[in-house]
C-alpha cells in the first residue's frame, strides 16, 4: 500500500516536473550574435543591453503566440569562422532568428551558410535579423530570402551624409576600415558626391586596416596637411573613437561627418572640445523625443538611462523586435519560412511614430533615419559628456530608398 | 615641412611608448636570456591595476603602485615558476611564459570583462601643451616623452654606474664566478625579472589610457616588442632605444607617404598597368602596410645583421 502511494507520488512529482520544464521550454529563442570579446566588445555588449530592455518591455506587452521572447547571446569574436560556430550550436537548439550587427564582412559569410544550410535542411531552417552589418552589396547582389536589415544600408547613410556636408566645405576627406563594409562607403560616398556635390573636391582618400590602429596621430596630421575641411568616415568601435579623440587632441579644424559616432564611446572621445564640429547619421537619438514633443518616448529612453551607464541608440533593435513580434503573431507559429513570409512587405509604426515597411524586393527596411550634431544645450546628453545629439534633418524611409539589383531566390515549397 | 615636423613628433611619441614596453624585455629577454612571452601581459596588467588604483586614489599614486604591484608579480613568477622552467631548457621557458600570458589574459577578462575599460588620461594633463603649425601637442604626450627619457637614462646609470649593476651584469654572463664571490644569483636574477616587469608594469599606466585598456592590448603589442629587442640586438639597452625610436618613425612616415612600388617604378620608366604581374602588390599604398614593415624590417635584420643594430651576443 505504502508502496503505491509512494510511486504515485514520484509519478505525480515527475509530472508536475515535465510540466514545469515544458513552460520554461515554451519561450521562444532568439539568438544574438556579435563581438562580446576584444576590440569591438563594447559594441557588443551595450547593442546587448539594449535588445535585453526592449525584449523584457515586449515580453511585457504579452510576447508573441502568447510565449515570452528569450535572447540567447554568442561571442563571435568579430571572426566569421566563430559566426558559423554559433550558427551550428543555433541551428542544433532549433532556435528560429538569429541576429547579428557588427561586420558586414561576418554578415556576408552568414548569409551563405544559411542560404545552404536552409537549402540542406528544410525542417531546420532559420532566419537572420541583420541588425547593423550595412553594406550595400548585401540587399543588392549578395541578397538572400532568408536575410531581413533592419538598418539603412551604406547607400543610403552616404547619401544622407553627403547631403549634410555644409555649402562652403569642399575639400572633403575619406578615411575608412580596409574590408567589405569600409571599401562600400568609400565607393557609396564617392559616388554620391559626384551626384549631390560635383563642386567638392576629394583631397584623400585612405583605407585603414580593421581594429589594429592604436595611434590615429599620423593620420591626423596627414589630414590636416591636406587642407581638408571635412572628414567623413565609416569607422566603428575604437577605429572612430581613437580618430576622433587623436583629432580633437591634435585641435585641427576639421568637421568630421560620421556614420558611427554616437555608437559605444563615441561621445566620450569627441568631449566638449568638440561642440558643433562632429555629425552622425543615425537611427535615433535621445533628444527626438523631446524634440517631437513625444512624452511616453521620453519616458521609455530615461528609464533606460536610469539603469544604464550609456545613452539609448537602439532603435532598429526596437523595431525588430516589434516586427519579430507581429510576424509571428500574424504567422500563428514559429516556423522560419511563415516568418520570413510574414516578414515581407510588412508596415508598422514604430517608437518614434514613423511609417517603417520591410521592402519584400530586397528584404531592405525602410525606416526614418536623422542626421544629428554633437552639440552643447540639449536635455539628454551623451555618456555624461554634458554634450548630446540634436537633430538637424530628419529623412522618412520613402525618401531614404535606393533601386535595388536583388535577384531573390525564393523557397520552392 | 610642416607635415615632416609633426609627424617627427607622433612618431617620436610612440617610438617612446615602445621603448618603455621594450626596455623591460631588454632587460629580461635580452639580458637574462629569458623568452618572456608574458612580457606585453605585464604591461596590461599595469594599466587594469592603474585603470582600478585611478578610479580609488587617482593617477598620481597609480603611478607609483601599479608599476610596483606588477614588479612583485614578475618576482613571484619568477621564483615560483620560471626557476624551475629554466632548468629544462629556452623551450620549457617559451612554453611556460606563453602559459602565463594566456592565463593573465583569461585573469584579466574574468575580472575586468571583455570591453574596454574607461581609463582615462588625468585631468592635470589633459591640455594642449604647445601648437606646432596649427596642431596642438598634447600635455599627455609630452609627458609619455618626459617619463620614457627618464627611464632611459635611469636604466642605463643603474646598470653602467652602480653595484648593482656591475653584479647583474656579471651575473649574465659569467653567474657560477659571481656565486662563487658570494653573490646570491638566483636572487640577481628574481630582482631583474621583477625590474623588467615593473617597467612594463609602468608602460602599461602610462600607455593604456593613452591608447585603450582592453584585454587584447597584450597580444596586440606583444610581437611589436619582440621585433624591437631583436631589431635593436640582444643584450643592448642603447639598440633597443634606436630600434624603439626607428620603429616609431619608420610607421608613422610610411602612413603619411601616400607612394607605391608602382610610383617607384614609374620614376624608373616602368609602367605599372592593371596587366602587369603582381599589379595588386606594385599598387598598394604605403599607408596601407604601414603596420607591417616593423616586421620586415625584423626579416631583413635577421638576413643581413643577425645580432640587430647594437647586439653584443647571440641569443
Amino acid at each position: 500500500m505504502l508502496g503505491i502511494f509512494l510511486r504515485s507520488l514520484l509519478a505525480c512529482a515527475a509530472a508536475a516536473l515535465s510540466a514545469l520544464s515544458a513552460q520554461a521550454a515554451e519561450t521562444i529563442k532568439i539568438a544574438y550574435t556579435d563581438p562580446l570579446s576584444g576590440p569591438f566588445a563594447q559594441v557588443g555588449v551595450q547593442n546587448l543591453q539594449q535588445m535585453q530592455y526592449i525584449i523584457d518591455y515586449i515580453n511585457a506587452k504579452g510576447g508573441a503566440l502568447g510565449r515570452k521572447l528569450e535572447l540567447v547571446s554568442f561571442d563571435n569574436k568579430s571572426q566569421p569562422a566563430e559566426e558559423l560556430i554559433a550558427l551550428k550550436t543555433i541551428t542544433d537548439q532549433n532556435i528560429p532568428v538569429v541576429m547579428q550587427c557588427s561586420g558586414s564582412n561576418i554578415a556576408a559569410a552568414l548569409i551563405d551558410a544559411i542560404e545552404k544550410h536552409n537549402d540542406r535542411n528544410p525542417d531546420n531552417r532559420v532566419v537572420y535579423l541583420n541588425c547593423g552589418a550595412v553594406a550595400t552589396e548585401l540587399t543588392n547582389e549578395k541578397c538572400s530570402f532568408w536575410h531581413f536589415r533592419f538598418d539603412a544600408h551604406v547607400g543610403m547613410k552616404a547619401a544622407m551624409l553627403v547631403r549634410a556636408l555644409a555649402p562652403d566645405e569642399k575639400k572633403v576627406y575619406l578615411l575608412n576600415q580596409d574590408y567589405l563594409f569600409g571599401q562600400s562607403v568609400q565607393r557609396d560616398v564617392r559616388t554620391f558626391l559626384a551626384k549631390y556635390r560635383p563642386d567638392a573636391q576629394i583631397v584623400g582618400d585612405e583605407l585603414i586596416p580593421l581594429g589594429k590602429v592604436k595611434d590615429f596621430s599620423p593620420y591626423i596630421s596627414k589630414i590636416k596637411a591636406s587642407g581638408a575641411q571635412a572628414l567623413i568616415t565609416g569607422n566603428w568601435g575604437p577605429d572612430m573613437s581613437l580618430l576622433i579623440r587623436a583629432g580633437m587632441e591634435a585641435g585641427i579644424d576639421v568637421k568630421y561627418y560620421t556614420l558611427y559616432a554616437h555608437l559605444g564611446g563615441g561621445p566620450t572621445a569627441i568631449g566638449p572640445a568638440g561642440d558643433g564640429k562632429v555629425y552622425a547619421i543615425q537611427a535615433f537619438n535621445e533628444n527626438v523625443a523631446v524634440e517631437t514633443g513625444n512624452a511616453e518616448l521620453e519616458n521609455w529612453t530615461r528609464e533606460f538611462r536610469a539603469t544604464h551607464d550609456f545613452d539609448f541608440y537602439g532603435a532598429g533593435f526596437r523595431t525588430i523586435f516589434e516586427f519579430i513580434q507581429a510576424a509571428f503573431n500574424k504567422a500563428g507559429s514559429t516556423d522560419p519560412v511563415k516568418l520570413a513570409e510574414a516578414l515581407e512587405g510588412m508596415t508598422l509604426t514604430d517608437m518614434a511614430g514613423h511609417q517603417v515597411t520591410m521592402r519584400k524586393d530586397d528584404h531592405q527596411l525602410l525606416s526614418e533615419y536623422f542626421a544629428a550634431v554633437f552639440a552643447k544645450g540639449v536635455k539628454y546628453d551623451s555618456e555624461k559628456t554634458g554634450l548630446g545629439w540634436k537633430t538637424v534633418t530628419t529623412a522618412e524611409g520613402k525618401d531614404l530608398a535606393q533601386p535595388t539589383t536583388c535577384q531573390m531566390r525564393r523557397p520552392s515549397s | 615641412m610642416e607635415l615632416i615636423l609633426v609627424t617627427l613628433l607622433n612618431g617620436l611619441v610612440y617610438g617612446m611608448l615602445l621603448f618603455m614596453l621594450a626596455s623591460g624585455l631588454t632587460l629580461i629577454f635580452s639580458m637574462m636570456g629569458v623568452l618572456n612571452f608574458a612580457h606585453a601581459s605585464m604591461y596590461m596588467i599595469g594599466a587594469y591595476l592603474a585603470f582600478q588604483i585611478s578610479q580609488a586614489i587617482g593617477f598620481w599614486p597609480a603611478l607609483i603602485i601599479a608599476p610596483a604591484l606588477c614588479g612583485v608579480i614578475g618576482a613571484a613568477i619568477e621564483m615560483y615558476g620560471l626557476r624551475k622552467a629554466h632548468r629544462n631548457g629556452h623551450v620549457a621557458e617559451l612554453l611556460f611564459t606563453f602559459g602565463i600570458a594566456f592565463l593573465i589574459e583569461k585573469g584579466v577578462q574574468m575580472i575586468w570583462g571583455l570591453a574596454p575599460v574607461p581609463y582615462r588620461v588625468p585631468s592635470a594633463l589633459d591640455f594642449a601643451l604647445f601648437t606646432i603649425y596649427g596642431t596642438n601637442f598634447h600635455a599627455y604626450r609630452g609627458f609619455m616623452l618626459l617619463i620614457s627619457m627618464l627611464m632611459f637614462l635611469a636604466i642605463r646609470l643603474l646598470l653602467t654606474r652602480t653595484r648593482v649593476g656591475l653584479i647583474i651584469q656579471a651575473s649574465l654572463t659569467n653567474p657560477e664566478m659571481v656565486g662563487a664571490l658570494g653573490h646570491n644569483v638566483p636572487r640577481v636574477f628574481t630582482t631583474v625579472f621583477a625590474g623588467g616587469s615593473a617597467l612594463a608594469g609602468l608602460a602599461g599606466v602610462i600607455g593604456g589610457n593613452y591608447l585603450v585598456t582592453e584585454p587584447a592590448m597584450a597580444f596586440t603589442m606583444g610581437p611589436i616588442v619582440f621585433v624591437v629587442v631583436v631589431f635593436g640586438g640582444l643584450g643592448s639597452l642603447a639598440g633597443c632605444f634606436i630600434a624603439s625610436l626607428v620603429m616609431g618613425l619608420v610607421q608613422s612616415f610610411a602612413v603619411v607617404f601616400d607612394v607605391s612600388l608602382a610610383d617607384l617604378l614609374a620614376r624608373l620608366g616602368i609602367v605599372v598597368t592593371a596587366r602587369t604581374p603582381l599589379a595588386e602588390v606594385l599598387t598598394v599604398p604605403l599607408p596601407r602596410i604601414a603596420a607591417l614593415l616593423p616586421f620586415l624590417l625584423l626579416v631583413l635584420i635577421l638576413v643581413f645583421k643577425p645580432r640587430g643594430l647594437m647586439g653584443t651576443r647571440d641569443t
